[in-house]
C-alpha cells in the first residue's frame, strides 16, 4: 500500500525541548488514523509538522503524492477572529481559494457549492449570519462545511469535538466517514476513545516517542496505555541533550 | 442663507475648492485603509506610523526646503523603513507586532525631533505637524489624488486575502504564500495614505481622517462594505464641515475637521443602531430564534 505521509526519524519540538521525539512511521493512503495519547504527548505538535507550520528539529515528513496544497487543516483553537464582519457564507466560501485564488471571481455553480456544504453540515438558514453570532458547534459545523469545500486528500483535525455536543459529533462524524469512503487520508486527535474505537479502523499512540500504531483494537488496550503514561512521566525533569544519533 | 454659508466660499476663493478637493480625495483613500486598521485592531498602528514618517519629511525639508517632492519621498522611505523593520522583527523573533513598532517608530520619532529642532525654525514644524490644507498647488492635489486612486485600486484587488489576513491569518498561511505579502501591501497604503495625508493635515491630523470615521461607522454598519460606505461619508462630511468652519470662524482648518469627525465619532457612539449607548439603553425586543 502507497503511503500518505511518511515520519523519518522526526524530532519536532519548541526552543530545543522535543514535543515529538524520534518517531519512526507511515500513515496509509487513504487511511482513517486516529492519533492518542495523553496531554503533553505531542499530538498537535504531530500535525504542525505535517502542514509545515513547525520544520523539524531533525528527521523529516515526506508525503508520497501529496503537494502542500492537497492537505487541509482544523486547528484546535484557530486564530479567527470572531468579532470580523464575516457571514457563515463567506467563512465557508474561503474553503474555494484552491480554486478561486487570491483574486478569481465566485461563480454561481461555487455559490451553489458553498450552500451545499453549508446544507451537508446541517446550517442550513444559517448563511447570513454573521460568525460572531455562532455557538461554539455551530462554528466547528461552519468550519467543517469550509474543510468540505477545501477537496483535500489528506484532512488533519485537531480535537474536532473537544468541546461539541454529542449530537453535533455524530453528524460531523457523518462527514469525517463520506471523506474516508471518498479514499482521502484522514489524521484526526481524539480523546473520547468511544469514538474512536467505533469509528477510526488505525490508532496512532504517542506518548511524545511512538507508543503504537496499528489496528485500533489492539492499540487500545490497558497495558499500552499504562506505558504511554509513564513514557510522558519520564520526559519531566530537568533537561539533557538527547544522545541518540541522527539515522 | 444656505448659499452664504455652504457654498459662497467655495464660489469665491480658489484655495477653498482646492481645499475640497484635496480633503474628498483622502476621504476617499484614507478612510476604506482606516476601517480595516480598525478592524485588525491596529488603529494605533496609525498614529505610530505617523510618528515614523516625521525624520523622513524633515530630512526632505532639510534637504530641499518646503518641497513636496523631497518631503514626500522622505516620509515615504522612512515610513517603509519602519514598516518593514519592525515587521522583519516580528516574524523572525518572539517580539510582538506592537512592541517592535513601537520601538522603531519611537526611535524614528526621537530623530525626526532632533532634525527638525537643530536645523528648522517652529513655523516649519508646525508644517510639518499640522499640514497646510489651505495652501494646496497643484501638484500636491494631484500627488492627494493619485494616492487616493491608488490606494483604491489596491485595496480592490487585496480585498480577499486582507479580509482573510485580518479574519483567520492562519488558515490565510495554509492555503497560500500572500500572507506577508498582504500584510506589508497593506502597510505600505497606510503610509502613502498619512504621507498624502501630511501635506493636508499635517502628521498627526492625518491619522484622524483615517481611523475617527471607521471608528463612527462601526456604530451605524456591520458588513465590510457598508462600514467603508459609512466612513468615508463621515470623513467626508467632515472636511466639508471643518472646512466652512475655519473659513466662518478663522479656525485653523486641520485640527476643524478632525474635531467636526470627533463630533460624528461622538453622536454615532451614542446615537448608533449597531452597539451604540442609545441602543443599548433600549435594547429591542429579542428574535424568537
Amino acid at each position: 500500500m502507497t503511503y500518505a505521509v511518511a515520519f523519518k526519524d522526526l524530532t519536532l519540538g519548541y526552543d530545543r525541548h522535543p514535543a515529538v521525539h524520534h518517531l519512526e512511521t507511515r500513515i496509509d493512503e487513504g487511511s482513517l488514523t486516529a492519533i492518542v495519547g495523553p496531554n503533553g504527548a505531542g499530538k498537535s505538535t504531530l500535525l504542525k509538522g505535517v502542514t509545515g507550520a513547525l520544520a523539524p528539529l531533525e528527521g523529516r515528513v515526506s508525503f508520497g503524492t501529496l503537494a502542500r496544497a492537497d492537505i487541509a487543516y482544523l486547528p484546535q483553537q484557530s486564530e479567527i477572529d470572531r468579532t470580523f464582519p464575516l457571514s457563515v457564507m463567506d467563512l465557508v466560501a474561503m474553503g474555494l481559494w484552491r480554486r478561486t485564488g487570491a483574486f478569481g471571481q465566485l461563480r454561481r455553480s461555487d455559490r451553489r457549492s458553498v450552500r451545499d456544504a453549508i446544507a451537508a453540515v446541517g446550517l442550513d438558514g444559517f448563511e447570513n449570519r454573521p460568525i460572531g453570532s455562532l455557538s461554539g458547534g455551530q462554528m466547528q459545523r461552519t468550519l467543517f462545511a469550509r474543510l468540505l469545500l477545501q477537496d483535500a486528500r489528506l484532512v488533519l483535525l485537531d480535537e474536532p469535538f473537544t468541546a461539541v455536543d454529542a449530537r453535533t459529533t455524530a453528524d460531523l462524524i457523518g462527514v469525517v466517514r463520506n471523506w474516508h469512503g471518498e479514499g482521502r487520508t484522514i489524521l484526526a486527535v481524539l480523546h473520547d476513545e468511544d469514538v474512536v474505537r467505533s469509528h477510526f479502523p488505525t490508532t496512532l499512540m504517542l506518548a511524545r516517542e511512538m507508543v503504537t500504531h496499528g489496528p485500533t483494537a489492539q492499540v487500545l488496550t490497558a497495558e499500552n496505555r499504562f506505558r504511554a503514561r509513564q513514557m510522558c512521566e519520564a520526559c519531566a525533569g530537568p533537561p539533557h541533550i538527547c544522545g541518540r544519533s541522527a539515522a | 442663507m444656505i448659499w452664504d454659508l455652504v457654498i459662497q466660499p467655495f464660489a469665491d476663493f480658489g484655495f477653498m475648492r482646492r481645499a475640497l478637493l484635496g480633503c474628498v480625495a483622502i476621504s476617499v483613500g484614507a478612510t476604506p485603509v482606516g476601517v480595516f486598521l480598525m478592524l485588525r485592531r491596529m488603529s494605533l498602528t496609525g498614529d505610530a506610523m505617523a510618528h515614523a514618517i516625521l525624520p523622513g519629511a524633515a530630512v526632505g525639508y532639510l534637504i530641499s526646503g518646503l518641497s513636496l517632492g523631497a518631503m514626500t519621498i522622505g516620509g515615504l522611505v522612512a515610513g517603509m523603513v519602519v514598516a518593514l523593520l519592525s515587521g522583519f522583527v516580528t516574524r523572525m523573533t518572539s517580539l510582538r507586532e506592537d512592541a517592535s513598532l513601537a520601538a522603531f517608530y519611537l526611535i524614528s520619532l526621537a530623530l525626526g525631533v532632533l532634525i527638525v529642532s537643530t536645523r528648522g525654525s517652529n513655523v516649519d514644524l508646525m508644517h510639518v505637524l499640522f499640514g497646510t490644507v489651505l495652501a494646496l498647488d497643484d501638484a500636491a492635489l494631484i500627488l492627494l489624488c493619485s494616492i487616493a486612486s491608488l490606494s483604491v485600486l489596491t485595496l480592490a484587488l487585496f480585498f480577499r486575502p486582507l479580509a482573510l489576513e485580518c479574519a483567520d491569518p492562519g488558515f490565510l498561511r495554509s492555503v497560500s504564500r500572500l500572507s506577508a505579502v498582504t500584510h506589508f501591501t497593506f502597510l505600505t497604503l497606510v503610509v502613502l495614505n498619512l504621507v498624502g495625508g501630511f501635506h493636508a493635515l499635517g502628521t498627526l491630523m492625518a491619522v484622524g481622517i483615517m481611523i475617527l470615521p471607521a471608528a463612527a461607522a462601526r456604530f451605524w454598519a456591520v458588513g465590510i462594505g457598508g462600514l467603508i460606505a459609512t466612513a468615508i461619508a463621515v470623513a467626508m462630511f467632515a472636511s466639508l464641515t471643518g472646512l466652512l468652519l475655519s473659513y466662518h470662524y478663522s479656525l485653523p482648518s486641520g485640527p476643524a475637521i478632525i474635531l467636526v469627525a470627533g463630533i460624528a465619532y461622538g453622536l454615532s457612539l451614542i446615537l448608533g443602531p449597531v452597539g451604540g449607548l442609545a441602543a443599548r439603553a433600549f435594547p429591542r425586543r429579542h428574535f424568537e430564534a
